[in-house]
């Protein structure tokens, strides 16, 4: 067995396994007639309690498509997807989520966002509220509490639904390329502020990117997906201790992993790239 | 700068007195005609005349209570057309079965005319204010029903998402998901009908009626009095603009985060 992320403190101690995926395809029907696109080839894949782990890969390798059977969105084609030993058969609280499209409820405050799930599982207000405002604090978001989505940023939309989906405090968060579509700076910032929180509260992360240096930074783990159909090709050790500075993507061992995960990925983005 | 471009945004004031400046066009291309006499005045009352009609209507005629039971009516009919339509078409938005079930045969009576009904239904409901809300109910329940589905239907498919993996129910999605994500849709969608709905209360007025602001105008077609008439239309685009107002304006209060 594995150790646990190196630099944790519970360095040694032998992992629980959190998720496990165990042969999960995933074939499109085809439109109007068409051959059915295969999304998936069978994937195994388990991640430990309380691991970082990144999925890499280039556009339109299955890796959202993987992540939405873990959350439930999806159904696999083949196999099946195991939270704590229990067969997932669609979405539920316990596996929180974070989408690249601003998913916030554009009716709701930011409040009563993060609050959302606490309501729907039937929190007492008293305690709604000071979860909330512990989440409020946690994602910088305090003095915003009235605001509507509409009036925030993208970063600030991403960090409160980052905290909506903390505050229900799910065994397993899972994001889905949450910082795609900010710009450099804020996407650095954003993945401090995770990384942080989850330093802090260590919480399984499945976490969905393109971007290379976003996935080392971010992990403990990196998983590296093939061009259609999605296979695992490399699954990658970040041996990169904790708490992480930002400054630790001028390291050398960062920038060697980088060139390791360009090697990988380059090659595949050619493939995808042909077959488009 | 040119502030005539297309797309280019009109300032407050401005906007008032622009849309006023085509209410004086309108009189005063009005008056011109009749007072002008360019046009008979047995075909088409003066802005003068109408004014007089319109005030002695009022204060001999009791044209205010026949007003009153237009109003009531409208919102009568409305109302219940409301009451069905709008549930009905959260489900079948929400429920796609439910949708299969009903739209095909909506779809088709959307198209049958309230107007065509009214003959049948004072048969059935005889020449009281029920046949005048089944006129009314007729004319907008389908359209409500429709409309509201599809508002429904198409609310953001990761909204939803994100809602069950927060742990919403089913209802929890209908209730704190679809409805408050297209209620000012749905709210839009009546206002839209409303107005048709005058138009249907004023077809029923003029069949078999003997009160209501439809009721006066096929009266003073058999006097010729067309200020009269003028008078009875232009009261009812009145009451529509006024109704217009207080539903935009109950649509800014309730949903604010509409316009943040």
């Amino acid at each position: 067995m594995r150790e646990i992320v190196q630099g944790s403190a519970q360095g040694g101690v032998h992992e629980i396994v959190e998720v496990s995926v165990e042969g999960v395809a995933r074939v499109f029907p085809g439109n109007r007639g068409g051959a059915p696109v295969q999304a998936l080839a069978p994937t195994d894949l388990q991640v430990a309690k309380n691991d970082f782990i990144t999925i890499l890969g280039p556009s339109g390798c299955g890796k959202s498509t993987l992540l939405r059977i873990v959350a439930g969105l999806d159904r696999p084609s083949a196999g099946r997807v195991l939270v704590e030993g229990r067969e997932v058969r669609g979405p539920g609280p316990d596996r929180g989520m974070v989408f690249q499209s601003y998913t916030l409820f554009p009716w709701l405050t930011v409040a009563e966002n993060i609050g959302f799930g606490l309501r729907e599982r039937g929190v007492p207000v008293a305690q709604r509220q000071e979860i909330v405002a512990a989440y409020l604090d946690k994602v910088g978001l305090r003095g915003f509490e009235g605001h509507y989505p509409k009036q925030l940023s993208g970063g600030m939309q991403q960090r409160t639904a980052i905290a909506r989906a903390l505050a229900n405090d799910p065994a397993i968060l899972l994001l889905d390329e949450p910082f795609g579509a900010l710009d450099n700076q804020t996407r650095g910032l954003m993945q401090e502020l995770l990384l942080g929180i989850w330093e802090r509260e260590r919480k399984t992360v499945v976490f969905v990117t393109h971007d290379i240096e976003e996935a080392i930074f971010m992990a403990s783990r990196v998983i590296v997906m093939t061009a259609r159909p999605g296979r695992i090709k490399a699954d990658v050790p970040v041996d990169l201790g904790h708490p992480r500075h930002y400054t630790v993507k001028t390291s050398p061992e960062f920038s060697r992993l980088k060139a390791q995960l360009t090697e990988e990925i380059r090659a595949e983005a050619v493939l995808a790239a042909r077959e488009h | 700068m040119s502030r005539f471009r297309p797309l280019q945004p009109v300032g407050g004031p401005a906007r008032v007195a622009l849309g006023l400046s085509f209410f004086v066009l309108f009189v005063a291309v009005w008056a011109a005609a009749t007072l002008g006499g360019l046009v008979p005045r047995t075909f088409l009352a003066d802005p003068v005349t109408m004014v007089q009609d319109g005030w002695l209507l009022l204060t001999r005629f009791g044209f205010a209570s026949d007003i009153g039971v237009t109003v009531w009516r409208v919102v009568g009919g409305f109302l219940l057309a409301s009451a069905v339509a709008v549930p009905l078409g959260v489900m079948m938005g929400a429920y796609k079965p439910v949708e299969a079930f009903f739209e095909p045969f909506v779809s088709f009576a959307r198209y049958l005319p309230a107007s065509a009904f009214v003959p049948l239904l004072i048969l059935w409901a005889g020449i009281g204010e029920t046949q005048k809300l089944l006129v009314i109910f007729i004319g907008s329940v389908f359209q409500i029903i429709l409309m509201v589905a599809v508002a429904v239907g198409n609310v953001r498919r990761d909204l939803v998402e994100a809602a069950y993996t927060l742990g919403a129910s089913d209802s929890g999605i209908i209730r704190r998901v679809l409805l408050p994500a297209t209620a000012p849709e749905i709210a839009e969608i009546l206002r839209l009908v409303l107005g048709w709905a005058w138009t249907y209360v004023i077809v029923a007025e003029l069949i078999g009626s003997s009160s209501g602001i439809g009721h006066m105008i096929i009266e003073s077609q058999a006097l010729l009095a067309t200020g009269q008439i003028i008078f009875g239309i232009i009261v009812i685009g009145l009451i529509g603009l006024v109704s217009d107002f207080l539903f935009k304006a109950a649509n800014r209060l309730l949903f604010p985060w509409k316009l943040a």
